[in-house]
C-alpha cells in the first residue's frame, strides 16, 4: 500500500536535515515494525519520499511524506504504531492511504506557507509599508549564490498580521515548485529583516488536486 | 547562570552557522528528560570529544541509565563542541550545557568524565573552562560541581590529578551509586563542606581522590613515593569491579544526524586472559566474566527494536574466547534471520574456525575480514606473548580469500621491545605471501589493507618497564614499510604519525608534573589532540620546555626494575610482581599460555576473592575460591627476589 503521512517537525529537530530526515524515518518505521518497501539493486533503499526539504532551522506543522508497505495496513494501525517510535519533536498529525499509481508526491507540491516570527521588536508600520511595496513590485531582482532571479513571481501571498499587544508577524506563501521555490530567508532578506532574528514555521504545503 | 530558556534562544542565533547543529540540541529518541526539581541529585556525563563519536559510548549509557534508574537522581548528557561551534559559544557567552535540559552543566551536582583514551585530556581541560568551572580543582568551592573521571585512561590518573577531584578506578557500574550516596549525604547538610565530602569519597573502594596524596621525587627525577596525607585514604587504591555483568543496556540513545557508529553495542564478556603484554585492555579488565548466549540475543534484539539500528556489535576483547562463541553465532543468525542487520564480531582468532563463525552470521563480504596479527617474526611473536604460526595466517586468509571477502585487513604494531628492521621486514614479508597467496585462489581483485600503530609501553602491563622506540626508529621502520608494501597496488597501509604516539605516550606514563605540561598546552590553544585539526606537536614541545620538564624522561627511558612508578599507588588488582615476572619472561621469549588453561595468580582472586566466593562456577573464567586461606596460597615473591 501506499501512506501518506503528515507530520509536525519542532524543537531539536529543526536541526535535522532532509536526509537524516529520511534516515530518521527509515528507523522509526522499522522500530515500529512496519513492512516497508525496499527498491531493487545492489543497495536496496526504502520506498520513502518525503514531498519537498525543509530548510535547517526552520519547524514545520504540516510535513507529508509518502511511504509504501508491503501489506495493506489501516491507517489508524500505522499511526499507533509510529506514535512511540518517533522523537518526541515528530508529532504524527494524519495517515491516509492513497492510489498506488498517483503521480510522485515531490511533483505534486505547488507552494509552502510560512509564519515568520520575529524576536527582536521591530517598527511595525515601517514594516508594513515594506510589505506593501513588495506585493505591489513588478519584479524583485536578487542575486542568490551567484545566480541573478527574479523573486517577486516566486511570492504568492505575504502579509503581516498585528497581534492585539502590537506585536507584528509575517505570514506567507511561496512557490515551491521544481526550479521556482521562494526561499523564506530570501523574503526577508527584502524586507530588510535578518533572519537570525526570526523563527520560521512552515505551516502546510499546498499539492495539485 | 543562564536558564535554559536564555540559552535556548542563544542557541537558536547561532546553530545554523555552525556544521551539523544536530550534534548540540538533543531530542533523541530513548534519551531521558526528568524533572529538575523531582530529584535530589543532578549528574551530567561528559564524553569529552564530539558528539559523532561520543553519542555511541556504551560506558556512558550505562552510567547514565545507572543514574536516570533511580528515583532521586537524574543523568543528562554533554560533548565537545566542534572548534567552530566553541567559538560561537565563547562570543556569545553560552556556558557548556547539558542536550536534556538545556541546564549548564555549573548547576549540576556532580559531572562525570569518561575517559578512555589520554588525547582526551586537554578536552576536558576546555570543557570545564567552557562550563565556567574552575578548571584546577584546587580552584573549586561548595558551589562548584565534583568533577569525577573514570575510564582506561585511568589506569594512571596522575597526569589529571589537578584537574580531577575524584577518579573511579576500574569498573563504574556500582561506584556510581556509592559516589552519588555520598553526594547526597553531604549536600544535604546546612554546612555542606567541599572538603569533608571529597574525604568521604576518598574512603570509597575504587575511589582515588588525589589531593589527599603526595608525591616526592629522587635526585634522578623518578618517583620515590606517592602516599596519603590524612587518615582516611588509602596507601593503595584497588580498582572496582562487578561480581555479575549487569543487564547490558538495549534503549540506545537514537541521534536525529548521521554520526560515526549507528548501532548496537551488547558486551558479551568482560576481561581477556590471553595475556599479551602491549595490551593494556587485556590487563587491567580482569577477571573474565561472560554473559549468557539468551543475555545476549534477547538484549541485542531489544536493543535492534527500540533502535532501528542496522549494525549490531558484538563486544568483547577476544571473541573466540567466548565459551558459547558456537551457540551464539548461532542463537543471533537464527535470532535475525530475514531482517536487515549487519552484524559484527570483532577480535576473533586467527584460524579458520572464525571464518566459519563469519560465515554463519551471513554477512556482506564488502565489509572486510579484520584480523591482529599484531607481530610477525617468531621472535617478536614470544616477545609480546602474541604466538600466532605464519601458517596458520596464510592458511585463515587464503580461506577468507577464498570464501568471497575481496579485502583483508591486518592489524600490526611496530615499536614493540627490541624490535629490529628484519622484525619489520617479516612484516612485508608476510603481508606479501597473504595476498600472494590470496591471488591463487581469488584473483586479482584481492586487496590488503595494512595498519601498523606503534607500540606504546601503557601502565600496569608487562611492558611498563620499557621505553618507547625512538622517533627516527619509528620512522625509519615506516618508511620500510611504505617502501616495500606500496609497490603493490593491492595493498593499503595505514600508520600512526610519530609525534601522535609521542603525545599518547607523555601523556599514559606522566607523573603529577605533567599536569603542569597539560595546563600549559591548553592554555596555548591544545584540545582536540586526536584530531589532525586539533594536535599541535610544537605546543607539546613548548610546554615541557616551559616547565623544565625532559619529555624523553617520560618515554625514551628504560626504567629501573625498582623503579616506583607515578601510578604505584593505583592498581587494577594484577599485581606488580606478576607483572614483572611476565617481563621477565618476555626477555627470554618465552610464552605464557591462556591463563584459563593454567591459573598464573595475576592477582586478581586474592584482590576479589569474596567475590569469587560468592560467586562460584561458570561466570568467572577464574578458579574457584573455596576458603579464606585460599589468599594466602596465591602470594607471589616479590620483585627482587
Ligand atoms: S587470577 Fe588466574 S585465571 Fe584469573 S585472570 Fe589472573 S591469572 Fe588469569
Amino acid at each position: 500500500m501506499r501512506a501518506r503521512i503528515t507530520f509536525t517537525k519542532q524543537g531539536a529537530l529543526r536541526y535535522t536535515g532532509h536526509l537524516d530526515l529520511h534516515r530518521l524515518w527509515e528507523r522509526a518505521m522499522r522500530r515500529a515494525e512496519l513492512p516497508i518497501s525496499y527498491s531493487q539493486g545492489f543497495h536496496p533503499q526504502p520506498k520513502i519520499s518525503l514531498a519537498a526539504a525543509l530548510p535547517l532551522g526552520f519547524a514545520s506543522r504540516g510535513e507529508v511524506l509518502d511511504v509504501r508497505f508491503n501489506e495493506d495496513l489501516p491507517t489508524e494501525e500505522i499511526a499507533r504504531r509510529l506514535k512511540d517510535s518517533l522523537p518526541p519533536d515528530i508529532q504524527i498529525t494524519e495517515v491516509e492511504s492513497v492510489d498506488e499509481r498517483a503521480p510522485a508526491l515531490q511533483t505534486q507540491v505547488l507552494s509552502a506557507a510560512y509564519d515568520v516570527h520575529l524576536t527582536e521588536p521591530v517598527d511595525g508600520s515601517a514594516l508594513k509599508r515594506k510589505v506593501e511595496e513588495l506585493m505591489m513590485s513588478e519584479s524583485l531582482p536578487r542575486e542568490r549564490r551567484g545566480k541573478f532571479y527574479d523573486l517577486r513571481p516566486l511570492v504568492e501571498m505575504l502579509s503581516m498580521v498585528t497581534e492585539a499587544d502590537g506585536r507584528v508577524w509575517l505570514r506567507m506563501t511561496l512557490a515551491s515548485r521544481e526550479g521556482a521555490t521562494g526561499r523564506p530567508e530570501e523574503v526577508l532578506n527584502a524586507l530588510g529583516i535578518e533572519p537570525e532574528y526570526t523563527r520560521v514555521e512552515r505551516t502546510r504545503l499546498i499539492f495539485q488536486e | 547562570m543562564l536558564t535554559p530558556e536564555q540559552i535556548e534562544t542563544k542557541l537558536d542565533r547561532i546553530l545554523l552557522k555552525v556544521q551539523k547543529p544536530g550534534r548540540y540540541v538533543g531530542g533523541e529518541l530513548n534519551s531521558t528528560i526528568k524533572d529538575w526539581d523531582q530529584v535530589q541529585t543532578r549528574v551530567a556525563f561528559v564524553f569529552p570529544d564530539i558528539y559523532d563519536i561520543g553519542i555511541s559510548n556504551v560506558g556512558v549509557k550505562i552510567l547514565y541509565d545507572q543514574i536516570n534508574q533511580r528515583e532521586d537522581a537524574l543523568a543528562e548528557r554533554a560533548y565537545a563542541p566542534w572548534l567552530d561551534m566553541e567559538t560561537l559559544m565563547r562570543e556569545h557567552g553560552i556556558p557548556l550545557y547539558s542536550l536534556e535540559s538545556k541546564r549548564p552543566l555549573a548547576c549540576f551536582d556532580l559531572i562525570g568524565f569518561t575517559l578512555p583514551y589520554e588525547t582526551l585530556y586537554t578536552n576536558t581541560l576546555n570543557i570545564l573552562d567552557l562550563a565556567g568551572i574552575p578548571v584546577r580543582s584546587a580552584d573549586r568551592d561548595e558551589s562548584h560541581p565534583i568533577i569525577i573521571a573514570g575510564g582506561h585512561s585511568a589506569t594512571n590518573p596522575e597526569p589529571m590529578h589537578a584537574f580531577i577531584d575524584a577518579f573511579a578506578i576500574g569498573e563504574g557500574e556500582e561506584v556510581i551509586h556509592d559516589i552519588v550516596n555520598t553526594i547526597q549525604k553531604f549536600k544535604a547538610s546546612p554546612n555542606y563542606k567541599r572538603e569533608e565530602l571529597l574525604v568521604a569519597l576518598a574512603q570509597i573502594s575504587g575511589v582515588y581522590v588525589p589531593k589527599f596524596y603526595e608525591t616526592t621525587y629522587l635526585e634522578d627525577g623518578t618517583v620515590a613515593h606517592t602516599l596519603p596525607i590524612i587518615p582516611e585514604a588509602p596507601k593503595l587504591v584497588n580498582k572496582r569491579i562487578v561480581a555479575k555483568l549487569l543487564p547490558p543496556p538495549v534503549k540506545f540513545i537514537v541521534p536525529n544526524i548521521e554520526v560515526v557508529h549507528n548501532r548496537v553495542s551488547v558486551e558479551i564478556m568482560r576481561g581477556c586472559t590471553r595475556g599479551c603484554r602491549f595490551c593494556q585492555a587485556g590487563m587491567i579488565t580482569r577477571p573474565v566474566r561472560e554473559r549468557s548466549v539468551q543475555e545476549v540475543v534477547d538484549a541485542a534484539d531489544q536493543a535492534v527494536r527500540s533502535t532501528g539500528f542496522e549494525e549490531l556489535a558484538l563486544m568483547s576483547l577476544s571473541s573466540s574466547d567466548y565459551t558459547y562463541v558456537n551457540d551464539l553465532v548461532e542463537a543471533i543468525s537464527k535470532r535475525f534471520e530475514g531482517r536487515k542487520l549487519t552484524v559484527a564480531l570483532p577480535s576473533l582468532r586467527i584460524e579458520s574456525v572464525s571464518v566459519d563463525l563469519m560465515d554463519k552470521l551471513k554477512q556482506h563480504r564488502s565489509g572486510g575480514f579484520t584480523l591482529a596479527p599484531e607481530a610477525a617474526s617468531e621472535r617478536m611473536r614470544r616477545i609480546i606473548n602474541k604466538f600466532i604460526p605464519d601458517e596458520d595466517i596464510i592458511n585463515t586468509t587464503r580461506d577468507i580469500y577464498s570464501r568471497g571477502w575481496t579485502t583483508i585487513k591486518l592489524y600490526f604494531m611496530i615499536g614493540h621491545p627490541s624490535e629490529t628492521l628484519e622484525d619489520v621486514q617479516a612484516i612485508v614479508d608476510l603481508c606479501r605471501r597473504v595476498i600472494d597467496e590470496g591471488r591463487k585462489v581469488a584473483g586479482w581483485k584481492v586487496k590488503l589493507h595494512v595498519g601498523a600503530s606503534t607500540f606504546v609501553p601503557k601502565p600496569q602491563t608487562p611492558f611498563q618497564w620499557v621505553a618507547c622506540d625512538t622517533r627516527e626508529s619509528v620512522l625509519e621502520k615506516q618508511a620500510l614499510l611504505k617502501r616495500q608494501l606500496l609497490k603493490d597496488k593491492s595493498i593499503k597501509l595505514s600508520w600512526t604519525k610519530p609525534e601522535d604516539t609521542l603525545l599518547e605516550a607523555w601523556l599514559s606514563r606522566g607523573d603529577r608534573r605533567t599536569a603542569e605540561v597539560i595546563y600549559t598546552a591548553w592554555r596555548n590553544g591544545a584540545k582536540f589532540d586526536a584530531w589532525e585539526e586539533g594536535h599541535k606537536h610544537e605546543v607539546w614541545m613548548a610546554a615541557f620546555d616551559e616547565h623544565g620538564l625532559d619529555h624523553a624522561f617520560y618515554t625514551h627511558r628504560q626504567r629501573r626494575t625498582d623503579e616506583v612508578f607515578p601510578w604505584e599507588h593505583i592498581t587494577a588488582a594484577v599485581r606488580k610482581n606478576f607483572l614483572f615476572q611476565d617481563f621477565r619472561q618476555s626477555l627470554e621469549g618465552q610464552i605464557r599460555v591462556d591463563c584459563r588453561l593454567n591459573c598464573f595468580a595475576c592477582g586478581i582472586l586474592p584482590t576479589f576473592a569474596n567475590l569469587r566466593r560468592e560467586n562460584p562456577g561458570e561466570g568467572w573464567k577464574c578458579p574457584d575460591v573455596k576458603s579464606p586461606a585460599a589468599k594466602m596460597d596465591m602470594e607471589l615473591p616479590v620483585v627482587g627476589d
